[in-house]
């Protein structure tokens, strides 16, 4: 009884609050007449995105226009992850090298990019460094690869059945799963060792290329055509266009959060005790043996928890691309929508929702990933 | 518990209706906004966060421009000093919001007067300021004559959130040409980004295009294509329900017009209180008793003539003199001058 009265009391609090607010947002929105709803979703969107990774129109819907965003958010926090993590891990590991120019160049780096405002650094890449770049006309390429000031022209692939390719794929890494578990129950019962890295490989690399070798799914490349649009302008026609707008923002995400995990990599491994490595070594293991069952399933105890924090960072983070004119959620939803439809706590609600189910996400699977290397006390 | 919510909503707005009935003066009585300003002493006016012309900070730290002329004006009606403004810098984003929450009681920031704006906004329209058209902005050696000449796969760069995107938008769709939108939330970064040859094309109103162009590194280097592709009329706003305020705003714009018609200057103002045109007199507050209509005293017409000037004297000052667009008046000459400023009559 007396441990429930004062939770009782903090969730009546708790209510009461919440009750408040919505009521005063409730009166006070009546009052100046305005309408709480979502209907606004349904409604036609009329404006154009300048990039979209899926099919989108001036006739779709904000709804689509949200998924719009939605997905640059995710493409442009996804990639940006992927490159902090292996700049991270390669700047962590450079710190600790007994060679005098790695070990400073890193040092560097780590000190260069952490200590500068996020913001800055954006500004640096999309205002700066990416304006000096040649116009369309004036670049030569290289090997079909156009870096103008209006984007990175690359060739691209285009498929043919490519659906098939991807379930052979998805096929092959449950294949690796089920091999990776099978040979792993072998080596407990017998003791033989399989090669389970070269193993995995080759099946992801043998049964997805069985729909190419069959001639079922096939690509061509498609390479970027110069179009002149007039006498002082042009463009490139076909390919891969990546904006400047992606590459900064990609590039200052990356940079600055990678100094991050490097420091996170470095403490993860200077964190082990060096007769842990002594004691591996006096039993008979070699030293890949040592880095793979002894040092880094300890390192990645202390790396992980901490890494967690910088993907989030990073994935917040990524809504300073409204400041550069890239179309994530930010740009084009809580700024284009909200300022065409003047719906601005429905908008900012679903945004917020959005920000917090992404964070969530990546919490549950990276606590999921540290139980999996966390210490299991007998 | 929405349904009470909405019950107690209406009772405490009931009680709020009584307690104004019973407890106000004449014009004071009807409108809160006007109440709220005389107490406080000054108008709460939005602006743009800079745009030379309409709304923009001068050397010396004051407003000025033809959208901050509208707030003076009220000022000047209402307080009887036109420099009895709070000015507040609004983005495209803020603006609608910043009235709706009340930061603002006239928001007079270049916007355009629209159907969706006017109703699903929940704001008022007052009037118009200045009639604009959106055109765009392209480098003089792209040999460029009309946006008959764009070609699909370009680049336009403009400023997201206002009507401008959407006419882009509908624009291209309608002459079937693909071309890629970058959007920003300021004019600079907008205008800077065409500058450095991020985009083929820069698009805004014509004033707007005309004002940015004057800030590029060549001014010479760009040309303003002729093609007009949307009606823009900008005008000032203010919160819907307050029919007494929105009065006020509308006849301070109102009366600059009719003073410039009539000929009526800030420097001959004291000297048409002797004319002999009842029209006049009723401008410079003599005859007519226009102000005690409104809620204000009669010599609020006088004022914001004698401060702030007839609309000509404002759009002289602004526009022509900057250099803006320095040229003919165009469709924001009077009426009686080939344009189309034609307001209703002071009477």
């Amino acid at each position: 009884m007396k441990k429930i009265i004062p939770q009782l009391l903090t969730l009546i609090l708790i209510f009461l609050i919440i009750g408040f607010f919505t009521f005063n947002a409730n009166v006070n929105m009546s009052n100046r007449g305005m309408e709480f709803g979502y209907s606004f979703l349904k409604r036609a969107a009329s404006f154009d995105i300048q990039f979209s990774l899926i099919e989108y129109s001036r006739e779709s819907t904000y709804a689509r226009a949200y998924l719009v965003g939605l997905l640059n958010t995710l493409l442009v926090a996804f990639s940006g992850i992927i490159f902090a993590t292996f700049l991270g891990l390669f700047f962590g590991i450079a710190r600790l090298s007994p060679n005098f120019l790695i070990n400073r160049f890193a040092g560097f780096y780590v000190e260069f990019f952490r200590n500068l405002p996020l913001l800055l650094q954006l500004f640096f890449w999309y205002y700066a460094a990416l304006r000096v770049l040649p116009l369309p006309h004036e670049t030569e390429g290289f090997n079909n690869f156009y870096l103008t000031i209006k984007s990175l022209y690359t060739p691209s692939l285009v498929w043919q059945n490519l659906n098939i390719f991807l379930y052979l794929l998805i096929f092959a890494i449950l294949l690796v799963f089920i091999v990776k578990n099978y040979l792993k129950k072998i080596q407990e019962k017998e003791g033989r060792q399989y090669p389970i890295v070269y193993i995995s490989i080759l099946i992801l690399i043998i049964i997805p290329s069985l729909s190419l070798i069959f001639g079922i799914s096939t690509f061509e490349v498609e390479y970027p055509v110069y179009k002149q649009l007039s006498k002082s302008s042009g463009t490139f026609i076909g390919g891969l266009a990546i904006p400047p707008e992606f590459i900064s923002l990609f590039l200052a995400l990356s940079l600055y959060t990678g100094t991050f995990i490097a420091e996170n990599v470095r403490a993860g491994i200077e964190g082990i005790n060096k007769g842990q490595k002594e004691a591996a070594a006096s039993i008979g293991l070699n030293r890949k043996q040592i880095l793979n069952l002894v040092v880094l399933p300890q390192a990645l105890r202390i790396i992980i928890p901490p890494t967690t924090n910088q993907y989030l960072n990073l994935t917040k983070n990524s809504s300073l691309a409204a400041a550069i004119a890239y179309p994530d959620v930010v740009l084009v939803f809580a700024g284009t929508a909200l300022m065409q439809t003047g719906r601005a706590i429905e908008i900012v609600s679903i945004t917020m929702f959005t920000y917090l189910s992404i964070s969530l996400s990546i919490s549950i699977f990276m606590n999921y990933y540290n139980k999996k290397f966390s210490l299991t006390e007998k | 518990m929405f349904k009470y919510l909405k019950q107690l909503t209406s009772l405490v707005a009931m009680v709020a209706v009584l307690f104004t009935f019973t407890t106000e003066t004449m014009a004071a009585k009807k409108s809160k906004t006007l109440k709220n300003t005389i107490k406080k002493g000054f108008v709460m006016c939005g602006v743009s966060q800079g745009l030379a012309g309409f709304s923009n900070v001068d050397a010396a730290g004051n407003w000025e421009g033809m959208d901050v002329d509208v707030c003076r004006a009220v000022a000047a009606a209402v307080l009887g000093d036109s420099n009895k403004v709070k000015f507040t810098g609004l983005s495209a984003k803020e603006r609608f919001t910043a009235l709706n929450a009340g930061q603002v009681d006239v928001l007079s920031r270049n916007t355009t007067w629209t159907l969706t704006r006017d109703a699903d906004l929940n704001l008022t329209f007052v009037g118009v300021n200045f009639y604009d058209g959106q055109g765009f902005m392209v480098r003089k050696d792209s040999g460029m004559k009309s946006t008959a000449d764009f070609k699909s796969g370009m680049a336009v760069c403009t400023n997201i959130g206002t009507t401008t995107e959407l006419n882009l938008a509908d624009f291209m769709a309608s002459k079937g040409l693909e071309y890629k939108l970058v959007g920003f939330e300021k004019a600079d970064e907008a205008r800077d980004t065409y500058g450095a040859g991020r985009c083929d094309a820069y698009t805004t109103d014509k004033s707007g295009l005309a004002a940015q162009r004057t800030v590029l590194a060549n001014p010479d280097d760009h040309i303003i294509l002729p093609d007009t592709i949307s009606k823009e009329p900008l005008g000032p706003v203010v919160r819907q329900g307050d029919s007494v305020w929105e009065d006020i705003v509308r006849w301070s714009l109102n009366v600059m017009i009719e003073a410039e018609e009539y000929g009526v200057t800030s420097a001959n103002a004291d000297m048409m209180k002797t004319s002999k045109n009842p029209t006049v007199l009723k401008i410079v507050g003599v005859e007519g008793g226009m102000g005690e209509k409104l809620g204000l005293d009669n010599d609020w017409s006088l004022r914001i003539i004698k401060q702030v000037g007839n609309y000509g004297e404002s759009y002289k000052r602004n526009i022509q003199d900057t250099g803006i667009l320095p040229g003919s008046r165009g469709p924001n000459a009077l009426w009686t001058n080939g344009g189309i400023l034609y307001v209703p009559p002071l009477r």
